[in-house]
């Protein structure tokens, strides 16, 4: 678990804006709001506009998220519809004992 | 490269340039579409990829991009160097690029509805980088274990090579063999154009891979399975040469070596492109008479390929020298190049690959395999067969004259001993000894000799100063003397 100081610096990967995006991106924020209040950058990367970016992340499924700080870097994909997982990617929830598909 | 085949009207082909490959498959895989190559571990399936994409950038203006979803680009760099490529080189030219796709499931947390437009993005974004015509996706399988919802997946992957195919990149998909299907993953319903399988197989401790075409939509292509090897010059698969019959028959005649010999072959020797079984017991001069023809070849200019699978080059010429002929001469002006191999070292059709490569690199006028028998040892009878009859018929085809030593054991008649290859041959001499007294008496005849009217005679030799040298002819024998005498030209 994420000491309660630490700033998160988020980057959202995105290609155009298409409704999966515009959900991840309002899910995202609805997230930070009340998980991490005052303590959040979001950077939303749209790969249509710069191709050349997916590659140094790695990204391969959109839309993802990348925490980029605090380290380890973490990967979320998916439209963040469920806050619970979200919430574990980023580590501010312990990981379910059994993990469930 | 082997001249054009006759097309009939298929779909496009973008040739691999792999020696064989584009023979089997008629002109090389389908433009613009997916081809599916499968096999297991170590098969050679990624190596098959690079090259076609390699060869695509060097030979025919056709960039590429090669998707790696199992090695980072330094490592593919790394193992194909071996085989001649530099793919750092064709990379800073902009003929090729190289992505690392790499998904560690540990890492990634699901959260939802999500779609692989990024790999989309990414490989659209390569393929404008270098103007790419073809697409390496090695191994695309490897993302099942990345991600869980195979159904996204595998809707994903079907969209993908649907998107391939609109752009008309022509694309080599690789995959692991799976137990009951050509891939694990079930590609095979994705990729219906082309299915390619390679195979690995070890008997008897000789290791032999083959490649097969299992399926290719649209085109003509060799179905058997094809032997091929992986050298220093990358893969090279056996070439399917015209099993037609249908070669040039010169009327040219070559010297035998030896000019009572060539009396005996109707005073000229025989056809140029002909292909000569040497038979005898241990000991009886085969070789000796393969070095005169040797040395007869080279006298004329001509390049002679000499296949050894029994004693060391320089064993082979120093025994030679003391027969009195001297074939180092050769060797030093460029004339004579030696091949020496075990013959338990491959199997067969690893060895007749071998020697179609030194025959292409080489391209000489005169073969000579010394001896065939030891090869024949490493392959059921039928196998040697087939890979004689590839032989001959390839040699033929390039017009090559080729003479295969025989050892036969003396326990059997000679002529019942080698039906399995005579046929096979235009001309059949046969050296043997016979103990005389308390001397071996060495004898030679001219068996068959296809085409042209030989001589009956059995005439004895001896090993004189320089070389072989036939004695006068036997006073009780049926020849009149000076004249030999020559049997009606056959009909074959």
């Amino acid at each position: 678990m994420v000491p309660a100081s630490e700033k998160f610096a988020l980057r959202l990967y995105i290609a155009g804006q298409t409704p999966k995006a515009a959900r991840a991106i309002s899910n995202l924020k609805k997230i930070c709001d009340v998980h991490l209040a005052g303590r959040y950058s979001i950077e939303v990367v749209d790969l249509i506009e710069n191709p050349a970016l997916g590659r140094g992340d790695q990204i391969l499924a959109l839309p993802t998220l990348v925490r980029q700080l605090p380290p380890p870097m973490k990967k979320i994909i998916g439209d963040l519809s469920n806050t619970e997982r979200v919430l574990v990617g980023l580590d501010l929830r312990p990981r379910p004992r059994r993990a469930s598909a | 490269m082997a001249k054009k085949p006759n097309f009939r009207t298929e779909v496009a082909k973008a040739p691999t340039g792999i020696p064989g490959l584009d023979d089997i498959t008629n002109g090389g895989l389908p433009a613009g579409r997916p081809t599916l190559v499968s096999g297991g571990p170590g098969s050679g399936k990624t190596l098959l990829g690079v090259s076609f994409l390699v060869e695509g950038a060097l030979r025919y203006g056709e960039p590429g991009v090669i998707l790696t979803f199992e090695e980072k680009a330094e490592e593919l760099a790394t193992d194909v160097r071996s085989m001649g490529y530099d793919l750092h080189k064709l990379c800073e030219e902009k003929k090729l690029l190289v992505d690392y796709v790499h998904v560690d499931r540990s890492e990634i947390e699901e959260t939802g509805e999500y779609d692989l437009e990024g790999l989309f993005v990414r490989l659209d974004h390569a393929i404008k980088q270098v103007g790419a015509k073809r697409v390496l996706l090695d191994t695309i399988e490897t993302l099942f274990g990345g991600l869980k919802d195979t159904g996204i997946l595998r809707a994903e992957l079907r969209r993908l090579f649907r998107w391939l195919r609109d752009r008309d990149m022509t694309t080599v998909v690789t995959a692991e063999r799976g137990d009951s299907q050509f891939t694990r993953q079930g590609l095979e319903e994705y990729i219906t154009d082309a299915v390619i399988l390679l195979d690995h197989r070890v008997h008897e401790q000789i290791s032999t891979r083959r490649i097969r075409i299992v399926k290719y939509r649209g085109s003509t292509h060799g179905t058997n399975e094809y032997p091929f090897l992986i050298g220093r010059d990358g893969i090279n698969v056996l070439p399917v040469t015209s099993l037609l019959l249908e070669h040039e028959a010169p009327n040219e005649r070559v010297s035998s070596g030896l000019p009572a010999l060539d009396e005996m072959l109707g005073g000229k020797g025989y056809y140029r492109g002909s292909t000569v079984l040497l038979s005898g017991t241990a000991g009886t001069g085969k070789t000796t008479l393969s070095a005169h023809f040797t040395d007869a070849a080279c006298a004329r200019g001509e390049k002679v390929l000499y296949f050894l699978f029994e004693e060391s080059p320089q064993q082979m010429l120093r025994n030679m020298r003391s027969a009195g002929i001297d074939l180092q001469r050769w060797v030093d002006k460029g004339l004579l190049v030696f091949h020496a191999d075990r013959p338990s070292r491959h199997g067969l059709e690893t060895h007749l690959l071998e020697m179609h490569h030194a025959v292409e690199i080489g391209d000489p006028d005169v073969v000579v395999v010394d001896p065939i028998t030891n090869l024949m040892a490493v392959g059921t009878q039928s196998d040697v067969r087939t890979m004689l009859t590839r032989l001959i018929d390839f040699l033929k085809t390039r017009g090559t004259t080729a003479m295969f030593a025989s050892l036969t054991t003396p326990t059997h008649s000679i002529e019942t001993s080698e039906t399995l290859i005579s046929s096979l041959m235009d001309a059949w001499v046969l050296v043997a000894s016979d103990n005389q007294g308390d001397r071996r008496n060495r004898k030679l005849y001219v068996l068959k000799s296809r085409g042209i009217p030989h001589s009956d005679e059995i005439r004895d030799f001896r090993f004189g100063p320089k070389g072989i040298e036939l004695l006068p002819r036997r006073s009780n024998g049926a020849a009149s003397p000076g004249k030999p005498k020559t049997s009606t030209r056959r009909k074959k």
